[in-house]
């Protein structure tokens, strides 16, 4: 028991990141009809906006200290960030330790003003065009961004620490009743849990209950009759793709101290992220959330031990195993509607 | 001619030309000249030249005739990769057997894989042959190292046991004596040119499998594949059943890609798990778009500069831009050194990403169409009075 509730837990984290990716892929596709292969560089565009925020708050004058001498004698240099200087020792420590929760707030505008860009600059002149140009073009906007982020940042991944707060693991066996150390998590991975299923139901409460949801929602469902009533629908749906890379990015955000950033994570979480939303059905956006999850919590029980003994390699292919079955026997998808992406 | 109209024959003869002396051909600028590091007549890159044009003709029947956008051909590269190296360590060096086994075994593979992912077609069509050649590299990786040798790769050791092996046989891959990699070196004036074994060994199937292409491109066969990226549904209507034509396509995309895997291994006896990958998928599609899907030279154009300029800009590094920009004053020179230097050396594959994307947005039919466009404003063509729309319709995409 304590076994799957391990499991489940282990895959909630990686499920989190598949369903926000997925979400966002599907909001694009479902109001612009435009399959994103840029998609997992925006999410990589985030984490790296969480390396930003913490090499620029790192940002330190030197000074030489007197009263220490180095191992050579010279008087001891001493590092001091900019932000420790300006705000105390205490604040300012505490500013720098939370780098990646701050990032969030510095990663939202920088994520709507790429999506915004991406959609006026290049994705625009791409909806009469057919879907294999869709993916074609993104694709190479994706080896661009992730070739731009390699020459900036380098090659290697970049550790990117969480607070000290959330360092350690959290006992969860013991919070529901089962013995000690039976079910030990990280607390960043609860955390990364709780802030995907914020941001989900943030994005759904948007669309269900503001009057610009519901607008959006019209338009995803018949686009013509929605600008026949004098709505400008494509200005909306511009802000839906920066939204969409939004929740994108701070899924990045978030993940960087998860898995350190380096420049090719995109690439890896998209052709997994395709396969969430093509199990979910195309254009659902509950189907998107489901699918996430359920193929994290699988690809988790499938990389255990006991599963392995029985199927060798089936944690390497569980995902794209699932993905085949269910286009098989569902074409639609989990979840997905009639009448989208079908011929 | 060989079942060719006479303008075809032509064709393919200017192709045979081309190859054979493609020694010659890419070695324009004399050694030791400021430009030989433009010249591209090494046997190494020419060999990757001829491979990857006929992965890429291969992948070319498929996309470029049916329009279905399959993002998993890298597979069947690296499944013809492993059939040969397997033939050198049971057998011999000799290439013949492996070239062989890796066509039939990757038709094979095609033939499961197609059966499966063309039920569906569309986007879901990319996913599915995505989430095989996936599952594939990801397998190779992990469970089946006995076959595949993991992360090491596949390679010969001196335990296997090559059970064809005389006495003084060459002990690197060879076709009845021919080494691969022996090449004569002919020096003329200041040039030097490389004629190697191995090129000519790809180069000759490369033109037997272009004329092969190039036949089913005139057949019925290739008109009703290109019916079914017209219009599936009026097919449908017609009687036809779409599927089988499909398929056929599908098995032998898949046997060409085999093929050159194959031939990779033939020049290198050496088979990773790195072929499979997506991003090698990724590669050829970007070959085929970049000289123009579904037009006969095309595929080999886009694969020939691909690997030329992933040869080139590679080697160009910040003092080799110094020397070209000296005429300019000095601080003109550095900044033009610096805006140019992120795209060269190692960050030559965002040129290639720059330039992919310039190619879908502008030029979706590739280098062919631009220079069929160039063509026609030299020689006027294009004032010829447009076609009727509606009984000439636009063979769109089978995507959408």
């Amino acid at each position: 028991m304590d076994a799957i509730i391990l499991q489940i837990l282990n895959g909630l984290d990686k499920g989190s990141a598949y369903a926000l990716i997925a979400l966002g892929l599907t909001l694009i596709f479902g109001t612009l009809g435009v399959v994103n292969f840029a998609h997992g560089a925006l999410f990589m565009l985030g984490a790296f906006c969480a390396v930003t925020l913490q090499r620029i708050l790192s940002l330190s004058f030197t000074v030489e200290d007197p009263t220490q001498k180095d191992f050579l004698g010279n008087p001891l240099k001493v590092d001091t960030p900019y932000v420790v200087n300006w705000f105390g020792d205490v604040t300012g420590n505490a500013i720098l330790d939370w780098s990646v929760p701050l990032a969030i707030l510095f990663a939202i505008p920088v994520m709507l003003l790429v999506g915004y860009v991406m959609e006026r600059g290049l994705i625009k002149h791409f909806y009469k065009r057919p879907h294999a140009d869709q993916i074609l073009v993104t694709f190479g906007l994706a080896i661009v961004i992730q070739e731009i982020v390699k020459y900036f940042y380098g090659a290697n991944p970049i550790p990117t620490p969480a607070p000290d707060m959330f360092r350690g693991s959290v006992d969860f066996g013991v919070m529901v009743g089962f013995a000690e150390n039976q079910i030990i998590y990280p607390y960043w991975r609860l955390v990364y849990f709780l802030f995907s299923a914020v941001i989900i139901g943030a994005v759904f409460a948007f669309l269900r209950f503001t009057t610009f949801g519901m607008v959006v929602r019209a338009g995803m469902a018949d686009r013509e009759t929605v600008g026949l009533l004098g709505i400008n629908i494509d200005k909306r749906f511009t802000i839906m793709f920066g939204i969409a890379a939004a929740v994108a990015g701070l899924a990045g955000v978030m993940y960087a101290p998860i898995n350190s950033p380096n420049y090719h994570m995109g690439m890896d979480f998209l052709v997994l992220s395709f396969v969430v939303v093509v199990v979910g059905g195309m254009g659902s956006l509950p189907g998107a959330v489901l699918a996430g999850f359920l193929l994290g919590i699988l690809e988790s029980f499938a990389s255990m031990n006991e599963v392995k003994s029985i199927i060798p390699g089936i944690d390497q292919i569980i995902i794209y195993l699932v993905a085949i079955i269910i286009l098989l026997t569902r074409p639609r998808g989990l979840m997905g509607r009639r009448g989208v992406m079908e011929e | 001619m060989l079942g060719l109209s006479k303008k075809d024959t032509t064709f393919l003869l200017i192709v045979i030309f081309l190859t054979l002396a493609t020694p010659i051909l890419l070695q324009p600028f004399p050694e030791n000249s400021a430009l030989a590091q433009f010249n591209a007549g090494y046997p190494d890159l020419m060999q990757r030249f001829a491979i990857f044009g006929i992965f890429a003709i291969g992948f070319n029947i498929l996309f470029g005739l049916t329009g279905y956008l399959s993002f998993g051909h890298a597979a069947f590269l690296g499944v013809g990769s492993y059939s040969v190296v397997w033939m050198y360590k049971l057998l011999s060096y000799n290439v013949l057997p492996g070239l062989i086994l890796a066509v039939i075994v990757s038709g094979l593979f095609a033939l499961l894989i197609g059966y499966i992912s063309l039920r569906r077609s569309g986007i879901y069509f990319s996913i599915l042959t995505l989430a095989f050649a996936q599952m594939s590299f990801n397998l190779a990786y992990s469970v089946l190292t006995p076959l595949t040798n993991g992360e090491t790769g596949l390679q010969v050791y001196t335990d296997d046991p090559q059970v064809l092996v005389s006495e003084g046989s060459p002990l690197s891959p060879h076709f009845f004596g021919i080494v691969m990699n022996e090449s004569a070196k002919i020096d003329v004036g200041g040039w030097q040119f490389t004629f190697s074994n191995g090129y000519y060994f790809c180069a000759i199937i490369a033109i037997l499998v272009f004329y092969l292409s190039m036949r089913i491109f005139r057949s019925p066969f290739g008109v009703m594949l290109r019916a079914i990226k017209t219009n599936q549904t009026r097919m449908n209507y017609t009687g036809l059943n779409p599927r089988p034509y499909t398929l056929a396509a599908f098995v032998i995309s898949g046997m060409y890609a085999g093929l050159a895997g194959a031939l990779l291994a033939a020049m290198d006896p050496l088979a990773g798990a790195e072929r499979m990958q997506w991003t090698a998928s990724g590669e050829v599609v970007l070959m085929t778009i970049l000289g123009g899907a579904g037009t006969l030279m095309g595929p080999v154009l886009g694969a020939g500069f691909i690997k030329y300029f992933e040869n080139i800009f590679s080697k160009i590094n910040d003092n080799i831009l110094h020397t070209w920009f000296s005429a300019l004053p000095d601080g003109l020179e550095d900044a033009v050194v610096f805006v140019l230097h992120p795209f060269i050396g190692k960050g030559w594959h965002l040129t290639l990403g720059l330039l992919f994307m310039l190619v879908v947005i502008f030029l979706p039919g590739g280098l062919m169409e631009g220079g069929t466009r160039i063509w026609n404003a030299i020689t006027g063509k294009n004032r010829k009075k447009k076609q009727d729309a509606d009984h000439h319709p636009k063979p769109s995409a089978h995507v959408n």
